[in-house]
């Protein structure tokens, strides 16, 4: 059946819904009437093409970008960003932000007790090679509170932004560390109802990309939507909510 | 098999850390400033209350409707394409080169627009809507703003701005009776 797919319909429980009471900035936020389905054809073609010359020598590597090393545990990320046919993304622009070991953001609304870090900002950007791969250098950012509720804490985390071929593949998500006891206690990570879907936002440790003596690893893959979608014989149909 | 697309997360309230790099008031490099248009408007919750973190991306064409797939100049700034924040008010000021009419792959001619994509603490997935131009007989033909129920239209169309001439007004209302259309896809 030509019936359009959009995430709505075909992905529900791998993608948050717009209204989740339990993140209570969700409430006032989210759109209550319905939204109207844009059939494909009728979407952009393209999105915005980023040069490499946005990209500093520093931006990777958030612990070089100031005259002293930042304090936390030395992490590198790395991973492949691949659309849902397990192709590459080539070019892809990827902006990361985060707290730091400390769980203080550099940002005037974070008015936290956490100590600020003079040689961390917490920012960075890069671009994925041909085999659509990348890799930050950082520390590991600590938990932080927040006001959701009483006693909440964000589990450690570090924001992601990408630009894939379109903008059905734009995404904006956040990538966890494993075994974090918080996880279970966080709305917004468990915004995603399917525990598999969930779980991916988990990195892996990575002993075998680790460096003796600088930096632990952890890998984080990335799944974008492709760019206008020939086939709609997905085999993950679900039933529309 | 294809692969379930990664879970979409908030932007939280801390963004401008790593995005703010490619906010910009101005259509920078626009050669043509006869066709730059700014637009400004407020960002509001479902009382009312202007929303101070939240994000707006803004894709659009460039003046033939076509979008662009050429390398950029340095330094790697892309064009058709704008990024602003909201302020302590909830106010956003974005310019950009009016886009043509489009013509993408579809058998349908598009009214010239903008693509803006919603972002903000409290959305867990960014929005997608529209912003049209006030004034444009094409809009009345227009295969999305078709789609859309006459009542709910005029939420996507931009106002001149009486105080600013030459500056359009709109804004983006995230819940309410005035709720802007928000699309999926
Ligand atoms: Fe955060």
């Amino acid at each position: 059946m030509m019936e359009t797919q959009n995430l709505e319909s075909s992905l529900a429980g791998t993608q948050p819904d717009y209204h989740y009471p339990p993140y209570v900035s969700s409430v006032l936020r989210s759109p209550r009437m319905p939204l109207v389905v844009l059939p494909q054809a009728l979407l952009h073609c393209d999105g915005p093409v980023f040069g490499h010359g946005l990209i500093g020598a520093f931006d990777h590597d958030l612990t070089a970008q100031h005259p002293g090393e930042p304090i936390g545990e030395r992490i590198t990320v790395h991973g492949r960003v691949m659309d849902e046919d397990g192709r590459p993304v080539r070019n892809a622009l990827i902006e990361v932000w985060q707290a730091n070991a400390a769980g203080r953001y550099r940002h005037k609304s974070d008015q936290s007790q956490m100590p600020l870090d003079p040689n961390f900002s917490g920012a960075g950007r890069t671009m994925t090679d041909a085999e659509g791969r990348y890799m930050f250098r950082t520390i590991k950012p600590g938990p932080y509170p927040w006001k959701n509720h009483y006693n909440a804490w964000r589990p450690a985390h570090i924001h992601f932004s990408l630009f894939g071929a379109g903008i059905l593949s734009r995404l904006i998500t956040q990538m966890y560390f494993p075994g974090d006891p918080l996880q279970p206690f966080d709305p917004i990570f468990n915004s995603i109802a399917d525990e598999s879907a969930r779980n991916r936002l988990v990195s892996r440790f990575d002993m075998d990309r680790s460096e003796p003596d600088r930096a632990l690893a952890f890998s984080f893959d990335i799944v974008l939507r492709g760019a206008l979608e020939t086939h709609f014989d997905t085999p993950f149909e679900r039933q529309a909510r | 098999m294809r692969s379930i697309p990664s879970g979409s997360q908030t932007v939280g309230p801390f963004f401008r850390i790593g995005l703010e790099h490619l906010c910009a008031q101005d259509a920078s490099g626009e050669a043509d400033v006869a066709r730059t248009v700014r637009v400004r408007g407020r960002v509001l919750d479902g009382k009312g209350v202007p929303v101070p973190d939240a994000l707006l991306e803004v894709w659009h064409a460039d003046a033939e409707g076509r979008y662009s797939r050429v390398e950029p100049p340095e330094p790697g700034r892309p064009t058709c394409f704008a990024r602003a924040a909201t302020d302590d008010e909830g106010s956003f000021c974005f310019a950009i080169s009016r886009p043509g009419a489009i013509l993408c792959g579809a058998e349908e001619k598009q009214a010239s627009h903008v693509a803006v994509l919603v972002f903000a603490r409290g959305l867990l997935r960014h929005l997608m809507t529209r912003m049209y131009f006030p004034g444009e007989p094409a809009n009345a033909e227009d295969a999305v703003l078709r789609l859309v129920p006459e009542h709910r239209r005029g939420t996507l169309i931009a106002r001149e701005n009486p105080q600013r001439p030459g500056e359009l007004e709109w804004n983006v209302v995230l819940q309410g009776n005035e709720e802007t259309v928000f699309f999926a896809w």
